[in-house]
């Protein structure tokens, strides 16, 4: 009870912010963490994309609130669920008695990870998304139990791993391998689904910087995550918002972990190559 | 026992006035132009609940992607995605403006803007918002016939000249 009201009032909050920030939208606003880790968010859009000349972050749709809450990790809610991930990434766990920390020493070991994902993984023969690297190593080289997908450890330690690359640009490979789910990737990113037959492309790249009644449009990026959303207090994973978009066009969505959300996963974050890693971020 | 058999009656006569006036999504007739000339119910529309309808989330939702000045005070939040609404009826004849609503696809090659008249030919269509698979195919339209005679009422009466 007291949980939901502190939510109502956040959304409250966020709305108003979202309807005093549209004047400036913070357009030509520049995103520095900390006063120092200058990142960014508007350039060239990379040569694949036909329709669009310039990608932006999420974070340039935001209000002046929202975005001024990602300029300082003080005031970033999504730096606590980074912590609760350090304290999961030393904990030892399942039949090896290890812990990620075993192999892989501090997280900084993984910099560089988040800026590449997905990934086309040799020894599976398929692409991989950050989740299914940590349940690997779980299942095969800790000897314990799979991780939810949305599940608070999995998406804390995405949050940690993805800090580590921070500022980086998003270089999702695209080609070899990993071309035939790129390729289907795209095509979903232009399927029109559901009832009211509307298509990632028909909100964000169609109608990006329009209003959908209350909501400010973004590119749909997700050089952002995960997301801290002001909406539900909490983190949200790449494939948690898929289905959410997905589920508001009255279609039946996908499920997290799909072949079809992997494939989306590699082709909207090749739409953002060239944009920094910006996890964990704050939007409404 | 006699009111069972009143009862009974009711349901008949119920069920054959709504399939003797109101057309079915699949049988209304569109022009070249996408227009529908005919009403969808022979009931004439009633424009204050078409207001509603339009202004109304859980039904047509339309100021999600339209914004319609005359609305402003009492529906907050218009959205940009769709024209403003403003003097559509010097625009658009009644007849354009139902084909508009029904199935807009029929005006404008490949719009954004849903059909609400229509019940089949989807991809992956689900149970309202919840993100399971549809119960029933084919889909209950997104507004009833008598629902878009009251919202083209409605926009009928947003005139400037
Ligand atoms: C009916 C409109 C609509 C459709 C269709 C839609 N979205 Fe969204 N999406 C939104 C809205 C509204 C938001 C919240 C505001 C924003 O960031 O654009 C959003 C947010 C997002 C975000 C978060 C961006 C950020 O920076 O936090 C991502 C990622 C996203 N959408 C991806 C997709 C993908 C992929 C699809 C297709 C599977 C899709 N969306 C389809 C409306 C839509
Ligand atoms: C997802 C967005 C969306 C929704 C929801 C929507 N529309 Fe539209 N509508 C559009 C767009 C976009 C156009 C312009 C056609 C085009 O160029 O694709 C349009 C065109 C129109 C026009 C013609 C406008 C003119 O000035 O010529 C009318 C009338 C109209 N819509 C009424 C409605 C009504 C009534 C509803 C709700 C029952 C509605 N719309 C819901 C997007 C939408």
């Amino acid at each position: 009870m007291e949980l939901k009201s502190l939510k109502a009032v956040t959304s409250a909050v966020a709305l108003l912010a979202l309807g005093a920030g549209l004047a400036s939208a913070g357009e030509d606003d520049q995103l520095i963490i900390n006063g120092e880790t200058e990142m960014v968010t508007r350039t060239e859009a990379p040569a694949h994309m036909e329709y669009i000349d310039e990608i932006r972050s999420g974070w340039t749709f935001r209000s002046d609130e929202t975005q001024a809450l990602q300029m300082d990790d003080f005031d970033n809610p999504g730096m606590i669920f980074v912590d609760q991930g350090l304290d999961t990434w030393n904990e030892v766990d399942g039949s090896e008695g290890k812990s990620c920390a075993s192999c892989h020493d501090g997280p900084e070991s993984l910099a560089g990870l988040r800026a590449a994902m997905p990934k086309y993984n040799e020894a599976a023969g398929e692409v991989w998304t950050m989740e299914m690297y940590i349940n690997d190593c779980r299942e095969n080289r800790m000897g314990a139990e799979k991780w939810g997908w949305n599940s608070n450890p999995m998406v804390n330690t995405t949050a940690l791993i993805s800090l580590q690359s921070r500022g980086m640009p998003v270089d999702v490979k695209i080609d070899g391998p990993a071309q035939e789910t790129w390729e289907k990737g795209k095509e979903i990113y232009y399927t029109r689904y559901g009832q009211l037959e509307l298509s990632c492309a028909n909100c964000h790249e169609d109608n990006y910087d329009n209003l959908i009644r209350a909501d400010h449009l973004s590119q749909g990026q997700i050089n952002g995550f995960p997301a801290y959303r002001l909406k539900n207090a909490k983190l949200n994973s790449i494939h948690n918002r898929f289905k959410g978009c997905i589920r508001d066009t009255r279609a039946e969505t996908f499920k997290e972990g799909s072949a079809e959300f992997i494939a989306l996963e590699l082709y909207v974050a090749s739409r953002g190559n060239g944009l920094s890693v910006e996890g964990p971020s704050v939007r409404n | 026992m006699k009111r069972v058999i009143l009862s009974t009656a009711c349901l008949v006569a119920g069920v054959g006035l709504a399939s003797a006036s109101e057309v079915a999504p699949e049988n209304v007739k569109y022009d070249e132009y996408g227009a529908i000339s005919e009403s969808l119910t022979g009931v004439p529309g009633d424009a204050a609940n078409g207001r509603v309808i339009m202004g109304t989330k859980s039904l047509g939702n339309c100021v999600s992607c339209h914004a319609i000045s005359e609305m402003a005070e009492d529906v907050p939040f218009h959205g940009e995605v769709g024209p403003i609404l403003d003097g559509v009826a010097d625009r658009w004849t009644e007849a354009e403006l139902r084909g508009i609503v029904a199935n807009a696809k029929m005006t404008y090659d490949g719009t954004v803007m849903p059909a609400f008249f229509k019940t089949t030919g989807y991809i992956r269509p689900g149970d309202a918002y919840t993100g399971k698979a549809a119960k029933t195919d084919p889909l209950p339209p997104l507004l009833t016939g008598q629902q878009i005679e009251d919202v083209v009422a409605y926009l009928m009466t947003l005139k400037e000249e």
